[in-house]
C-alpha cells in the first residue's frame, strides 16, 4: 500500500522501471546487453580491421597478439572483428524470430482464450502437435525442409517459438476473463473487440512478453546451432555459431580462440535471462 | 489463583519483517493464560493477531522476521528451542487450526493416515494403538461414520467435516494449547455454531487452553473467557468477554460493536470509524488508532500510551488492561 | 402501491460436470432451480443463504452475465433480450453489479477514473464527459477526486475500492444495483462506513438494491424484504420484520438461531441443524431440506412444497406450513436476539 502522500499517478511501466532499478543483477545484464548491442550495430565503424581479411601467415594467432587484440581465426581473420560483425548475425537470430512470433502467437492466444469453448480446443490442440516435438528437432527440420539460408532459418525459428507464445497467451487471457473486472466490462455493455482492447490485453501482454525475454537467448542459441549444422548463415559470413564450427579445428591448438564464440553465446544469453527474470519481478506490482 | 504460574506468557513481543515487504507486525504484546482458559484475539486484518499466534508456534521464516521479546509456553522458553525441541512442541504440547482445513492436510495421503502419522511422530505407541486413538479422535469430533470417514481423502469430506478433522488432527497429542486461527470464518453460518460449540465442548472436556483469533466478535463471545482487542500490532484492550462486550473502555472496542451490524440498528446509519487501518509498514507516531479516533488529543498523536492493568481490579487473576490516554468510562 | 421494477420468472441453470471420464451419465449441478420472484421499485431485496444455495448464480443470471437454462427476466414490464422486448445493451444501462472482491473487480492497468468512464464511453459519452462525471461520482462516494482520480486499485485500500466499485456502477445511472456479498470481504469498521453509504446512494439516486449475503445482521439491516434460499430454490419471502420475527420455515429459524448470541451470559447450547449443506449435485427428494429438518415427516420427502402465504406477501414453501399439519409456526424459538438490548 502506498503512503498518503503519493498524490499524482504514474504509469504503470514507471512504476515497473521504478522497481526495476532495485534490481542490480538485471541492470548489469541489461547494460552488458546494450553493450554488445552497440558493438554490433557500430561494427562497421569500431572495428578495427575487415572481417574477412585472410592472412595465411598471421593464423591462429593468439590472444593479446599486437595487431589482434583477440587473436586470428584458422584463415588469420581478426577474431575481435569478427565477433562485433558476428553479434549482427546473432543477435538478429535472437530477436527477430521472438518479435514475430511475439505478435503472432499473443494475438492468436488472445482470440483463443478469449473466445473459449471449442474455437479455443480446436486451436490448442493443433498446436500440441507442434508442441510434441523438441524445438531444436522441429527447428531443424523446418530449416532443412526449406533448405539453407539467413531467411530461412528466420522463418523457421518464428514457427517454432509461435505455439509457445500462443499457449502462455491463451493461459494468461482464460485467467484473466474469469476475473470480475472482466465481467464489470461486460456489464457496461461494451462490445469485445473493446473490452479485449481496454481491459485483457494489457493484463495479457506483461506476462507474455517476460516468457518472449526468456525465448530470445533460446532463439540465439537455436540459431547459432542451426548456422553450427550448416542451415542458416552461410560462410564467410561472419556469425557466432558459425564460427564455433569452423574453429573446431583449432581447438588443440588455440582453445581460448575456439571458445570465444561460445563464450559470446553463453554470455549474451545469460544476459538476456537474467534481465527477463529481473522484469518479471518488478512487473510483479501486488497489492 | 494467581500464584499458580500460567501456561503461557509473552513478554513484550515484537516483531518486524524484514524481507521485501517492510512491516512492523507487533510492537511491545504481552498476555498471559493460564491451564484451562479460552483467550479471543480479536482484531482487522493487520491487526497482528494471526502474526501473534503464529509466532507461539515460530512458523515465520526466521531469515525475514527479526523478534525480540519472551514466550514461555508451559515452562519453554519458545524462541530459544532448538530444532529438534521444536519439533516436540509443535503438535505435543501446542497445535494450531487454520481457517482452511485443505490447506492443513496433504491431498494424497487420507485422513486417518494423517493422524496416525502425527501420534506415531510424537508418541512411543505402536501403529494399531495409534490408529485406535485416531478412530477415537474422529468419534470425539463428532464426525458421523468415523471409521469409513478415515479412510477418506481429505477433499472427500465437505467444509465442515474436514474442519471436524482438523480439530481431531490437531488435538491428537492432547496438546496443552490449542491456536485457533479463524477456524469458523470460511464456514456457512449452520456449521459454524456447530464448530465452536464442539470446540467449547472439547476445551471443557481436555483442560486445555485456547488462543482463538477471530475478526468476528459473536464467535469470539461464544467460545472466550477473556478478549484482547488488537490493533496496528498492539494489544489495544484486554477484559473478561462481559467487560468488553458490555463497558468497552477503549475508542477502537467501542468503535467495533458500533460498527456490529445487528437487528437494533435497523433503520439508523451505523456508528462507523472514519478512515482505514494503518499501514504496517509507516505506523504513525503515537496510538496507531490516534488518526481515527474521535477523542484523539495531541498526547495521543505524538505518544504511544501502553497497556496498563486497572488498579481497581488488581485483585484478580487476570485483571482488565488498557492502552488508552482517554478511556471512556 | 409502487412498481415492480423486476420480474424474474422460473429461472433455471444447471452446471453440466463430469463424474469420471468414463461415466456416461451426464450430472448436473442444480443451482438455480425454477426461483420466480418481484422486486419492487425503491425497495431492498435481501438474498440469504449458505455456500452452493445459488444465491450468486441467481444474480450473475440477472445480470446476463451467463445465459439460463429457462426463465425470463422482465425489467420495466419488457422481456429483456427479447424480440420486441428491451435490448441486452440499454438493459446493461438500468441495471449494474458490484462484485464481492474488490482488487478482482478492477483492472489493475486503469486508473480509478479510466475505470469509471469506461462504461459512460462504451454508451458514447465523450472522453471529457466522462472523466467529469466520473469526479463527481468519487466525491459522492466519499472519495477526494483530485487525491483518487489518477490512482492505480492496489494504492487503495480494500473500503476505498469497493466504494470505487460503487461509484462505477452508478456511472450509468441505472435503476438496480445488484450487490454481491459487496461488504462481506470488508473489515467491521469499514463495512459499516460502505453500509451507511449504500444508504444515502440509494435515497440520493433512488435505486433498487438487490443485496445478496451470507450475513443475517447485515441483511437485516439493508433489506425491506428478504428472500432465503436452500439449494437452488426460495424457502420463505416476505418483508424484513416479520421474517425475522415470525420465521416460518424451520431452515430460516435454524440460519437465525446460529447467530452467535453477542450476550456472554446466554451463550448459545444447541446447534439448530446438524451436518453440512447436502451436495446440489444430488439434491434430496420433495422438500430439499427434509433430511436435516426434526419436523420432518413421510410427505416431505416425497412431495415438493410450494410457495404458499403465510400472510399477505410473506411465503414459504413447507408442507408443515399447512394449517392441517398441528406444526405451529408462531417463531416463538426463534433466538435472534438483539444484541443492542443486552448492552
Amino acid at each position: 500500500m502506498s503512503s498518503r502522500a503519493r498524490i499524482s499517478g504514474r504509469s504503470y511501466w514507471f512504476v515497473v522501471f521504478h522497481q526495476l532499478k532495485h534490481e542490480p543483477v538485471a541492470l548489469f545484464s541489461a547494460l552488458l546487453l546494450l553493450l554488445i548491442f552497440l558493438a554490433a550495430i557500430f561494427a562497421p565503424w569500431l572495428a578495427p580491421s575487415d572481417p574477412y581479411a585472410t592472412s595465411m601467415i598471421h593464423r591462429l594467432q593468439p590472444i593479446g597478439s599486437p595487431d589482434h587484440l583477440l587473436g586470428t581465426d584458422e584463415l588469420g581473420r581478426d577474431m575481435l572483428s569478427r565477433l562485433m560483425f558476428g553479434g549482427r548475425l546473432s543477435l538478429l537470430m535472437g530477436v527477430a524470430p521472438v518479435f514475430m512470433a511475439f505478435v503472432i502467437g499473443t494475438s492468436i492466444g488472445l482470440f483463443a482464450g478469449y473466445v473459449g469453448g471449442k474455437i479455443n480446443m480446436i486451436i490448442m490442440r493443433m498446436l500440441d502437435v507442434f508442441y510434441a516435438f523438441p524445438s531444436v528437432l522441429l527447428a531443424v527440420a523446418i530449416s532443412g525442409a526449406l533448405g539453407p539460408g539467413m531467411m530461412n532459418s528466420l522463418f523457421a525459428l518464428t514457427l517454432v517459438f509461435i505455439p509457445q507464445l500462443v499457449r502462455v497467451a491463451e493461459s494468461v487471457t482464460t485467467q484473466v476473463r474469469k476475473l470480475d473486472y472482466i465481467e464489470a466490462a461486460r456489464m457496461s455493455g461494451a462490445r469485445s473487440f473493446s473490452i479485449i482492447r481496454v481491459h485483457v490485453l494489457g493484463n495479457v501482454l506483461g506476462p507474455v512478453f517476460v516468457y518472449a525475454t526468456g525465448l530470445l537467448s533460446v532463439s540465439m542459441i537455436l540459431g547459432s546451432g542451426l548456422s553450427f549444422l550448416g542451415l542458416g548463415v552461410k560462410p564467410p559470413e561472419p556469425e557466432w555459431g558459425l564460427m564455433l564450427n569452423t574453429l573446431r579445428s583449432a581447438i588443440f591448438k588455440e582453445p581460448l580462440i575456439a571458445a570465444l564464440p561460445g563464450a559470446m553465446i553463453f554470455v549474451t544469453s545469460i544476459a538476456f535471462n537474467l534481465l527477463a527474470d529481473g522484469v518479471r519481478s518488478a512487473m510483479d506490482i501486488k497489492r | 489463583m494467581s500464584a499458580i504460574k500460567p501456561l503461557v506468557s509473552v513478554e513484550h513481543l515484537s516483531l518486524a519483517f524484514t524481507g521485501n515487504r517492510k512491516a512492523q507486525a507487533l510492537t511491545d504484546v504481552s498476555f498471559h493464560l493460564h491451564a484451562g482458559e479460552v483467550l479471543g484475539l480479536l482484531g482487522e486484518s493487520g491487526s497482528g493477531k494471526s502474526v501473534t499466534l503464529r509466532t507461539l508456534l515460530r512458523l515465520h521464516s526466521e531469515r525475514t522476521t527479526q523478534i525480540s521479546g519472551l514466550i514461555t509456553v508451559d515452562g519453554l522458553d519458545v524462541l530459544a528451542l532448538n530444532s529438534r525441541a521444536l519439533q516436540a512442541y509443535r503438535g505435543a504440547t501446542t497445535s494450531m487450526i487454520f481457517q482452511e482445513p485443505g490447506l492443513a492436510f496433504d491431498p494424497v495421503y487420507t485422513i486417518g493416515q494423517q493422524i496416525v502419522e502425527v501420534i506415531l511422530a510424537h508418541e512411543a505407541v505402536n501403529h494399531s494403538v495409534a490408529r485406535h486413538r485416531a478412530l477415537e479422535m474422529l468419534d470425539r469430533v463428532q464426525i458421523p461414520q468415523a471409521r469409513r470417514r478415515f479412510d477418506a481423502y481429505p477433499h472427500e469430506l465437505s467444509g465442515g467435516m474436514r474442519q471436524r478433522a482438523m480439530i481431531a488432527l490437531a488435538l491428537a497429542c492432547k496438546p496443552k494449547l490449542l491456536l485457533a486461527d479463524e477456524p469458523t470464518t470460511a464456514l456457512d453460518a449452520t456449521v459454524q455454531i456447530q464448530i465452536l460449540l464442539l470446540l467449547r465442548e472439547l476445551q471443557k472436556e481436555t483442560g486445555m487452553a485456547v488462543i482463538f483469533v477471530t475478526h468476528d466478535i459473536g464467535a469470539a463471545v461464544e467460545i472466550a473467557d477473556r478478549i484482547a482487542v488488537m490493533y496496528g500490532g498492539r494489544i489495544a484492550e484486554e477484559n473478561a468477554v462481559a467487560g468488553i462486550v458490555q463497558h468497552p473502555s477503549h475508542p477502537y472496542t467501542a468503535g467495533l460493536l458500533g460498527a456490529t451490524v445487528d437487528s437494533s440498528h435497523r433503520g439508523k446509519p451505523l456508528i462507523s470509524i472514519p478512515g482505514s487501518p494503518p499501514n504496517l509498514a509507516n505506523l504513525p507516531p503515537g496510538c496507531p488508532f490516534a488518526p481515527r479516533c474521535t477523542s484523539a488529543s495531541d498526547q495521543c498523536r505524538t505518544e504511544c500510551p501502553s497497556v496498563v492493568e486497572s488498579p481497581a481490579h488488581a485483585d484478580l487473576a487476570s485483571p482488565p488492561r488498557l492502552a488508552c490516554w482517554h478511556p471512556i468510562r | 402501491m409502487t412498481p415492480i421494477i423486476l420480474q424474474v420468472r422460473n429461472l433455471k441453470k444447471y452446471f453440466p460436470v463430469r463424474a469420471n471420464l468414463f461415466s456416461r451419465e451426464q450430472k448436473f449441478v442444480h443451482a438455480v432451480d425454477d426461483i420466480s420472484f418481484n422486486v419492487t421499485k425503491g425497495r431492498t431485496l435481501g438474498i440469504v443463504g449458505e455456500s452452493g444455495c445459488g444465491k450468486s448464480t441467481t444474480a450473475r443470471l440477472i445480470a446476463n452475465l451467463m445465459p439460463a437454462d429457462s426463465g425470463a427476466i422482465i425489467f420495466n414490464g419488457e422481456g429483456v433480450g427479447e424480440i420486441g422486448g428491451l435490448e441486452l445493451k440499454s438493459f446493461r444501462k438500468k441495471l449494474q453489479m458490484v462484485f464481492q472482491d474488490s482488487f478482482a473487480s478492477l483492472n489493475p492497468r486503469l486508473t480509478i477514473s479510466e475505470t469509471i468512464s469506461y462504461g459512460p464511453m462504451v454508451h458514447d459519452t465523450s472522453k471529457e464527459d466522462a472523466h467529469l462525471q466520473a469526479h463527481d461520482l468519487l466525491a459522492k462516494v466519499g472519495l477526494d477526486p483530485d487525491l483518487f482520480a489518477s490512482r492505480y486499485p492496489h494504492e487503495l485500500s480494500g473500503g476505498q475500492r469497493q466504494r470505487v466499485n460503487i461509484a462505477r456502477a452508478l456511472a450509468f445511472n441505472p435503476e438496480v444495483v445488484i450487490l454481491d456479498e459487496a461488504v462481506a470481504a470488508l473489515d467491521k469498521s469499514v463495512q459499516a462506513q460502505v453500509l451507511n453509504l449504500l444508504q444515502d446512494l440509494k435515497a440520493e439516486f433512488e435505486l433498487t438494491y438487490l443485496f445478496i449475503s451470507h450475513d443475517l445482521h447485515v441483511v437485516h439491516y439493508i433489506s425491506d424484504d428478504v428472500m432465503v434460499m436452500y439449494l437452488g430454490q426460495i424457502v420463505e419471502m416476505g418483508p424484513v420484520e416479520q421474517v425475522y420475527s415470525e420465521a416460518a420455515h424451520p431452515y430460516t429459524r435454524a440460519l437465525l438461531s446460529a447467530i452467535p448470541s453477542m450476550d456472554p451470559a446466554h451463550r448459545t447450547q444447541k446447534s439448530p441443524i446438524t451436518g453440512d449443506p447436502p451436495n446440489p449435485i444430488h439434491p434430496p427428494s420433495g422438500c430439499r431440506f427434509h433430511d436435516r429438518c426434526e419436523h420432518a415427516r413421510a410427505i416431505c420427502a416425497s412431495l415438493v412444497p410450494a410457495l404458499m402465504p403465510v400472510q399477505s406477501s410473506h411465503v414459504v414453501a413447507c408442507h408443515m406450513n399447512h394449517p392441517s399439519s398441528g406444526y405451529e409456526t408462531s417463531g416463538s424459538d426463534v433466538q435472534y436476539a438483539s444484541a443492542g438490548a443486552t448492552r
